[in-house]
């Protein structure tokens, strides 16, 4: 079982660190993962996306072009992947950024105002990392204890004040 | 083996070429590989290495040819139209008889053509790198593992037969990460390298490194013993992976990043019932012909998958001359194929 994940968004929301995070988690528990981020002109501003792969066989092509769970964090994203999704799947919208409603009725939408709830709770720039934790609340591909030791892993030494942080944004999203 | 870290594939290539005891790096950057220059400028400086950006990657290849002339692993890496810059200077390591590693991240070509990942320099790595009669020694990892690995068998193999190493990765494979683990430093150290031209306070005759030969017999000597070589390297270096290639009616072909996409289509065509497998060569050059030839015992049609027009599968169908119908499916310009793609034209070739 292979758990695929595209998490998409602008350059700067932290959409391949919340992959990194996601990848980090399936390594804690000795899973097979890859992580593959869009690296064209869009790292320079612009759309970015992520590719996250988690399973317990080695992985074959790390490109998500079905994801099982998306994670969509403004509305190009949202309108580019959404029919994607597989059937039976996962979508985690950023309401704050994307006034969308999804027609379709065979995946599961969460409509979660993540980037004004991490302003709010004085989060900011972490609505990536509340959707995080929305998203293993849904589908727990990994223990949220493996992804508090990935928050560790992945929070560089320069920046280490924000694992706490990061810590309870991925509270704030189990909860919501 | 140490504690499985998660690394971008040009970043763990890097840490394996320190590893495996490089200590001369030359470059100049480019996507999608400019991440091996940036860890070898942090890291080199840290192992009392040299990290060199120079003015052009013409001069970055000459300055490998001079490392290498004095018998250390040096080391250079490029993207597609980096890689045509140096081919003079690949040419003229070739002629000296030196080991080096270069290091080939594709992109679309021709010409400056994009930056996402391709395979589209089959031809010029296992053809013509440079002028003359000459071959390079070409490794393709798959996996971002593979990628360190692969540093360490290429020096290793570059320094036993004196012939320059390529590893041949594309953008997907550099920058994709994925768990790595690295053999521990200096768990394979360099070859002694009696030719080197180094230092030696008098005790020894001077060496030369040279590859120009203005009399044509004493050239065409010098030629034919390099080749004696490269035939003991077809004979005894190739290397490819076989899944499911027992029974397999249909073998698919591919390498690098594509042949993990064939991989996906080959599971996929297997539970459907069709007797599909994979040959991976992982050496280019030498071509994998014995596990080609092998595949031909049972298998009715071959299927080549690349990100290209169709390269490699000039050499499937110079290896089974013509014994086996060869198709090809291909992506180019930076297109990644899909597994479902692949599948179709497995589905298709079934029905036949």
């Amino acid at each position: 079982m292979t758990a695929n994940i595209l998490l998409a968004g602008f350059g700067g929301q932290g959409i391949l660190f919340a992959g990194k995070v996601l990848a980090y988690a399936g390594l804690a528990e000795d899973k097979q993962v890859s992580w593959l981020p869009s690296y064209g002109p869009e790292m320079r501003g612009g759309t970015a996306n992520c590719s996250v792969c988690i399973s317990e066989d080695p992985i074959g092509s790390p490109l998500v072009l079905a994801p099982d769970v998306l994670v969509a964090m403004n509305a190009p994203s949202y309108d580019k992947f959404i029919d994607a999704v597989v059937p039976g799947g996962l979508a985690l919208v950023d309401s704050t950024l994307i006034d969308r409603k999804c027609k379709r009725t065979d995946i599961a939408v969460f409509y979660l105002p993540a980037t004004a709830l991490a302003n709010e709770k004085e989060l900011q720039g972490l609505a990536n990392i509340i959707l995080v934790g929305k998203m293993i609340a849904e589908r727990p591909f990994v223990s949220f204890e493996s992804v508090g030791h990935a928050i560790d892993k992945c929070v560089p030494a320069r920046k280490a004040h924000l694992v706490e942080a990061n810590k309870r944004a991925i509270a704030l999203g189990k909860s919501l | 083996m140490q504690e499985r870290v998660l690394m971008k594939g040009n970043e763990a290539l890097a840490e394996a070429a320190i590893r495996a005891g490089c200590r001369h790096y030359f470059g100049y950057p480019i996507t999608p590989q400019t991440e091996i220059a940036a860890y070898m400028a942090k890291r080199m400086p840290k192992v009392g290495g040299t990290f060199l950006q120079a003015e052009s990657e013409v001069a970055a290849i000459n300055m490998v040819l001079g490392a290498a002339s004095a018998g250390v692993r040096a080391m250079t890496s490029s993207s597609s139209p980096g890689i045509s810059l140096k081919c003079e200077g690949i040419s003229y390591i070739a002629g000296s008889d030196l080991p080096c590693l270069i290091v080939d991240v594709m992109r679309g070509g021709p010409g400056l053509g994009g930056i996402q990942p391709s395979q589209a320099d089959y031809w010029q790595v296992t053809r013509a790198l440079g002028h003359g009669d000459a071959q390079v020694l070409v490794y393709a990892p798959s996996t971002v593992q593979e990628m360190v690995d692969m540093v360490v068998k290429a020096y290793e193999k570059a320094e036993q037969y004196r012939v320059p190493a390529v590893l041949l990765a594309d953008g997907m494979l550099g920058q994709m990460m994925e768990p790595v683990s690295f053999p521990e430093e200096g768990a394979h150290a360099p070859a002694e390298k009696p030719w080197a031209a180094n230092g030696h306070q008098n005790a020894r005759k001077h060496n030369i490194i040279n590859s120009l030969f203005l009399k044509p017999d004493e050239l065409e000597n010098r030629v034919r013993e390099r080749f004696q070589r490269y035939a003991l390297i077809q004979k005894n270096e190739q290397l490819a992976e076989e899944t499911m290639v027992e029974d397999a009616e249909i073998a698919v072909v591919a390498y690098g990043a594509s042949a993990r996409i064939a991989m996906n289509a080959v599971k996929a065509a297997r539970a459907e019932g069709i007797k599909a497998g994979l040959i991976r060569p992982v050496s280019l050059w030498p071509f994998p012909t014995d596990a080609i030839r092998r595949a031909a015992g049972q298998a009715k049609q071959f299927l080549c998958v690349e990100m290209s027009m169709g390269q490699m599968v000039d050499d499937v169908r110079l290896t089974l001359e013509g014994s086996r119908p060869v198709a090809f499916y291909g992506r180019t310009g930076g297109i990644i194929p899909t597994p479902a793609e692949v599948l179709d034209q497995i589905k298709e070739l079934a029905k036949s």
